[in-house]
């Protein structure tokens, strides 16, 4: 369970977001808002990457301001550009990087990244070179490395914008497939139909807390 | 393509331990500024092309490496050349030419986390002294993933000058190119906090 409560967040001194009390226990809650509406500091706040200026945000009972590391061992994330989140040029090398940081061996790490690879659609590409693969290759690679580290929550700031509809299917199909809490921030109001519950941000606020036909018409009426 | 990426394979060269590998390289380093006969130079150069065979790196991969260079090379020729005479002008191209060609023989068989692994490994004793020989490792593997990266985002900046007619002006690329490298840092940094 995520909680937020009585949280306001500030980056570059500017307050975006205020007035948040909320608890997260659905497996498939959806972020939609306008460009500057506070849902991608949202997001940051339930890993601790933004830590609120007032009021707590806990995961699973850890505060991410004072227990920061279990947060992020509990929490993935998965940004909008997979350019900007691949560390190591090559496939399998940078699905191992948060690996080496658990203390596994060697050869668990070899085994983890085999199966994370036959997971996520890359198999045979270990040695493939990051920047040679397609967008949606690498969104799938960004996702398979967050993954491999087997986090409870994922969060996920717009992984298909700058996707084409292909591959913007096949991130949303693996997606679907997994077992984990998925916090989806978007601006694709056709993804999120099958979602439990959605949060439409306005202004720093949240605007309304629906099922996914309520939420997009609230946001509708919002948008004009 | 962009030079001295990982480039898979089965050789004898790839399947070297990352470690002989570097070894060698300062080896061959050290020797090549022992020797002060331009013959020997030349010859080590030829080992070192007689390795990319080995390695099956095709010719134009081996002359990608070192074709950036050959303006630098050009010049330091001209000027040893005119200030000290040919057998040290070719002694001093046939080392750096050398050198380029066996670190890129290096780093296109050798996978990043080999390499960090053995740079660790030898940084390791300065860890005592409260270096971080993680971040090291980071920051390195770090430099070789953003090479091809750093060179789209020229490209890109440099075609959007082009289409506004401002082809000739370093500074409409420079300041652009900056700022997007900033922000790419900014991300970056926020990713790795996100995945540690």
């Amino acid at each position: 369970m995520i909680a937020l409560t009585g949280v306001a967040a500030e980056r570059g001194g500017r307050r975006v977001l205020s007035d948040l009390d909320l608890t997260l226990t659905e497996r498939r809650i959806a972020i939609v808002g306008a460009n500057g509406s506070g849902k991608s500091t949202f997001a940051r706040l339930l890993n601790g990457l933004v830590v609120p200026s007032e009021g707590s945000v806990t995961v699973d009972g850890f505060d991410t301001k004072s227990r920061g590391k279990e947060v992020r061992r509990l929490v993935g994330f998965v940004f909008q550009n997979p350019d900007n989140q691949i560390v190591y040029p090559t496939v399998a090398e940078d699905i191992a990087f948060g690996l080496k940081g658990r203390g596994l061996d060697k050869p668990a790490i070899a085994v983890r990244v085999a199966e994370t690879l036959d997971r996520f659609g890359l198999t045979g590409m270990d040695d493939r070179l990051a920047h040679e693969l397609s967008g949606g290759e690498r969104q799938m690679l960004a996702l398979a490395g967050v993954m491999a580290m087997a986090p409870r929550w994922l969060v996920m700031d717009e992984p298909t914008t700058l996707l084409d509809l292909r591959n913007t299917r096949r991130v949303m199909d693996a997606v679907a497939a997994l077992e984990q809490h998925v916090v989806f921030v978007t601006h694709d109001l056709d993804l999120i139909a099958g979602f439990d519950r959605v949060l439409v941000f306005e202004a720093g606020s949240l605007a309304a807390d629906a099922a996914p036909a309520e939420a997009v018409a609230a946001y509708r009426a919002i948008a004009g | 393509m962009i030079a001295g990426l990982y480039r898979p394979g089965t050789s004898p060269v790839h399947r070297a331990r990352a470690g002989i590998k570097l070894a060698a390289l300062l080896g061959l380093g050290t020797l090549l500024f022992a020797i002060a006969d331009p013959r020997l130079a030349a010859a080590a150069l030829v080992l070192t092309m007689a390795a990319h065979g080995l390695a099956r790196i095709p010719a134009r991969v081996a002359f990608a490496q070192i074709r950036p260079a050959l303006w630098i090379l050009g010049i330091l020729f001209a000027v040893q050349l005119w200030l000290v005479g040919l057998d040290a002008a070719l002694l001093l191209v046939l080392r750096f030419a050398t050198l380029i060609l066996a670190a890129s023989l290096v780093t296109l068989t050798t996978r990043t986390a080999d390499l960090v692994a053995v740079i660790e490994w030898a940084l390791s004793p300065l860890a005592r002294l409260g270096v971080d020989v993680a971040k090291v490792g980071l920051a390195i593997s770090l430099a070789i993933r953003f090479i091809p990266a750093v060179a789209a985002i020229v490209e890109e900046v440099r075609e959007a000058q082009r289409a506004r007619g401002q082809d000739r002006s370093m500074i409409a690329l420079a300041v652009p190119v900056i700022i997007r490298l900033l922000k790419m840092a900014d991300e970056i940094a926020e990713a790795i906090d996100a995945r540690s």
